[in-house]
């Protein structure tokens, strides 16, 4: 069984439907418990930092999260990725779940191109800088998609795979059992379902 | 680097997809979910549905056929027809929509563009507006391109994106269902004008258009319906064209 938290952030219809269609069980709970029974958890969120972090602690669920986080695998999924992190500057300065070391910086300042659009929206080529398990079912230079203005920063040494957005945007984050993806593999076709899959088996 | 986007566009009447002349004379293609299904194993990069009689008859949106895309295909959906409140967006994003796209709604409403940007953020708020040359000014049409607004199409689509429009969809009625290109000299005009994406819709004919199209700058993503329904340009073949002509695409 999969735990979707449920803390009343983002759309989970297509999350669910892709773990359903890979033929896994997954609920969407915010009981402590049900997220302590399940195999694996996954963090979803869209929106902004601050807000998402306050209504997450308000579900009084951080210190199960942190606690879980130590025993089995948990994804966090495009603003749920970068709830993993130490901080954001996301409107003022939030701080993060703290599970992998950097910080979520807004991607506009930092392009390369500044004719590049923010956010970024749309499918973008995934590099893998460090292979994973989670990597076991996709092959480099796949596409996924984004859709994001912020993106996690000083964070090298998690980071496991990267897309091209005039500089390196990160990918896909690890700190042990935590992973992390910016982009939505619940909308990335064939690609994201084999990502899932993986996840579902590590 | 990220791709073009290919995006067939489902008009739906009655549960059935339909794709129109200059948005007149209708004709029954097929079936929605079906569709979907042979555009998502095609490799298109997002699916539009639109109900295109929502607006006129007041008809509610099929949120049962959405659903059931929804429920298998796991590419990015953008909704729109007939979205006229908050609830609206609700009503369709609760069925697996991604993106909501306002067009009549926006226009009896501005205020709905920042309401919603700021309940479900920019990203999920396209703003889609059907566009006619009248007396050599661009101006904005309402209710499926029936009715003249009278707003000067650029100042528009330029008040929305401030507002919080975070994509455009610009359907060019002029070009719309004449095959013969997109309507590059407005897409030209907004894309100077705006800093989102922009999706080019209506005139394509061919897979040159698309090429032509991607050449200029500021244009992210060449939405179609007939020539795709009918099998005219098959988007496989499509795209594998766009990307041995240099432009980057998701293959």
């Amino acid at each position: 069984m999969i735990g979707i938290v449920d803390y009343g952030v983002g759309n989970l219809f297509s999350l669910r439907s892709s773990l359903q269609s890979l033929g896994l069980d997954a609920c969407v709970t915010a009981d402590a418990a049900a997220l302590r029974a399940a195999d694996r958890l996954i963090l979803p969120g869209v929106g902004a930092f601050g807000d998402a972090m306050q209504k997450l602690e308000a579900t009084g669920l951080v210190p199960v999260l942190k606690e879980q986080a130590r025993q089995k695998p948990l994804l966090g999924i495009c603003l749920g990725m970068q709830l993993l992190f130490e901080k954001s500057r996301e409107f003022g300065e939030h701080q993060g779940l703290g599970f992998v070391k950097g910080e979520v910086c807004p991607l506009a300042p930092d392009l390369a191109d500044p004719a590049l659009k923010v956010p970024q929206i749309g499918w973008n080529a995934l590099q893998i800088v460090r292979d994973d398990p989670l990597f076991r079912y996709i092959q480099n230079g796949e596409y996924v998609y984004y859709v994001h203005s912020f993106y996690g920063k000083f964070c090298a040494e998690s980071t496991l795979a990267v897309s091209e957005y005039s500089i390196p945007v990160t990918g896909v984050v690890r700190a042990g059992r935590v992973y992390g993806t910016q982009f939505h593999p619940e909308k990335s076709g064939d690609t994201g379902l084999r990502i899932l899959k993986a996840f579902a088996e590590l | 680097m990220i791709t073009k986007r290919i995006i067939p566009c489902l008009d739906v009447r009655n549960g059935r997809v339909v794709k129109g002349v200059n948005f007149e004379g209708v004709k029954d293609v097929a079936d929605p979910v079906e569709m979907a299904r042979r555009y998502n194993a095609a490799g298109a990069d997002e699916l539009v549905f639109y109900d295109i009689t929502a607006s006129f008859e007041g008809r509610a949106l099929f949120t049962d056929i959405l659903t059931r895309v929804a429920g298998e295909i796991f590419i990015p959906l953008t909704v729109g027809g007939g979205i006229n409140t908050l609830e609206d967006f609700d009503r369709v994003l609760k069925c697996g929509a991604d993106k909501v796209s306002v067009n009549s709604g926006a226009l009896r409403d501005p205020g709905l563009i920042e309401a919603a940007a700021q309940k479900y953020g920019s990203q999920c708020v396209v703003l889609s507006a059907d566009v006619k040359r009248v007396d050599g000014q661009f101006r904005v049409f309402a209710k499926g391109g029936r009715e003249d607004t009278g707003r000067d199409a650029l100042e528009w689509i330029g008040w929305c994106v401030e507002h919080g429009a975070g994509e455009i969809c610009l359907n060019s009625i002029d070009t719309d269902g004449v095959r013969g290109g997109f309507d590059l000299e407005l897409l030209d005009a907004v894309a100077a004008r705006v800093s989102v994406p922009i999706i080019a819709s209506g005139g394509a004919g061919r897979k040159e258009d698309f090429l032509e199209l991607f050449g200029h700058k500021g244009i992210d993503a060449g939405l179609a319906a007939g020539i795709f329904h009918t099998g005219l340009l098959e988007i496989g073949d499509l795209k594998r064209y766009l990307r041995a002509n240099g432009v980057e695409m998701r293959v």
